[in-house]
């Protein structure tokens, strides 16, 4: 079963629930911010709102994963997690030893046998 | 080295193919392209969703609605309320890219090259190109990213079915990783920092409360907080 008729209707539902529902926003966000001065305080404000929510949305995906993720267990998770943040302070602060040691350090805590 | 032409600047943001980002976009467009033929839906319909939309939460929870057989309005609103996000974003990013010559048609693009992804880059390199050079070096990263979404949407469609789960965990795993140590490496301040500490806290209590608006409450709360603390250092 197809999701979505074919043809232009298909398209135009994208469109509309896709592309308006998501440009709006960014579309407000170009009118306000370029109205703001960069030092102001509102901005500071709005820079901190940003910040929150998507550290929020990190939490979000590392306690509540969907798909290939939310086949392993919390524990193996945080695990891993935890270990990306020591690969990257023991790097040197080098974005793609964290990240990368993370996944490896993931795939490795999986395979291990449980004592 | 910081670029000195337009042309330069530009071909510098290109130059963020090959970077931890665009790693990170590429296994997460994966995602995108596998959970989209598993949906049922057309290749094309995959494909253009990525080429217009360029945030692939939205266009996850766009899809993941319409397989749940949700309504048009139904749909659109989960999306919109997944995009608000993108507002707080550009309202911060915008005024870095300023520059005295006006190009109103560039700014519109240059707010649809906002993501996740872009929007950490943007605070960690354009404060050191010259304020001229910002806008060509942003464009050239979105267009950089914008290829990694849709290459990795269509190999995620196409070939994805044949990777073992662990391995697709693994890749999936990058994306959380990437948004949290990027945080706190393009950190300033005292606020900064506090908004990632309390937005990491308060986001499970409110996802569990109120589900669908946890992530808005989060930044609102997490984020008012965050600036108050920091106004009274």
């Amino acid at each position: 079963m197809a999701a979505l008729e074919d043809g232009f209707g298909g398209y135009l539902v994208l469109f509309a629930a896709g592309f308006l529902a998501t440009e709006i926003w960014r579309w407000l966000g170009l009118l306000v911010g370029s109205r703001l001065d960069m030092a102001g305080e509102v901005l500071q404000w709005v820079r901190a709102v940003a910040t929150a929510l998507v550290a929020g949305m990190v939490v979000r995906m590392l306690l509540f994963p969907a798909g290939a993720l939310a086949d392993l267990s919390l524990a193996v998770r945080l695990a891993a997690f935890a270990g990306g943040f020591i690969c990257y302070y023991a790097g040197k602060r080098n974005l793609a030893v964290g990240v990368a040691g993370g996944s490896v350090l993931l795939v490795l805590a999986q395979l291990m046998p449980v004592p | 080295m910081p670029p000195s032409t337009t042309a330069g600047a530009f071909v510098g943001g290109l130059g963020l193919i090959i970077s931890v980002p665009s790693v990170v976009l590429f296994t997460t467009a994966l995602g995108f392209g596998a959970l989209a033929r598993d949906g049922g839906f057309d290749f094309g319909h995959a494909v253009f969703l990525s080429a217009i939309v360029f945030a692939l939460p939205n266009q996850m929870v766009l899809i993941d609605q319409l397989m749940r057989g949700a309504t048009f309005a139904g749909a659109a609103l989960a999306v919109t309320l997944t995009a608000v996000r993108l507002m707080p974003m550009t309202v911060t990013l915008v005024p870095l890219l300023q520059s005295e010559k006006r190009r109103p048609l560039l700014q519109v693009l240059a707010a649809h090259f906002i993501a996740i992804s872009t929007w950490i880059e943007g605070h960690r390199r354009l404060p050191t190109i010259p304020v001229a050079l910002r806008l060509p070096f942003h464009l050239g990263a979105g267009v950089a990213m914008a290829c990694m979404m849709l290459s990795g949407t269509i190999a995620g469609y196409l070939l994805v079915a044949g990777v073992p789960a662990l391995v697709t965990a693994a890749l999936l795993f990058m994306t959380p990783l990437y948004f949290i140590l990027s945080l706190i490496a393009t950190s300033r301040s005292a606020m900064d920092l506090a908004a990632v500490a309390i937005g990491c806290g308060l986001s499970p209590v409110l996802y569990l409360v109120m589900p669908g608006f946890d992530l808005l409450a989060t930044g609102l709360i997490g984020g008012t907080l965050a600036y108050v603390l920091g106004r009274r250092r």
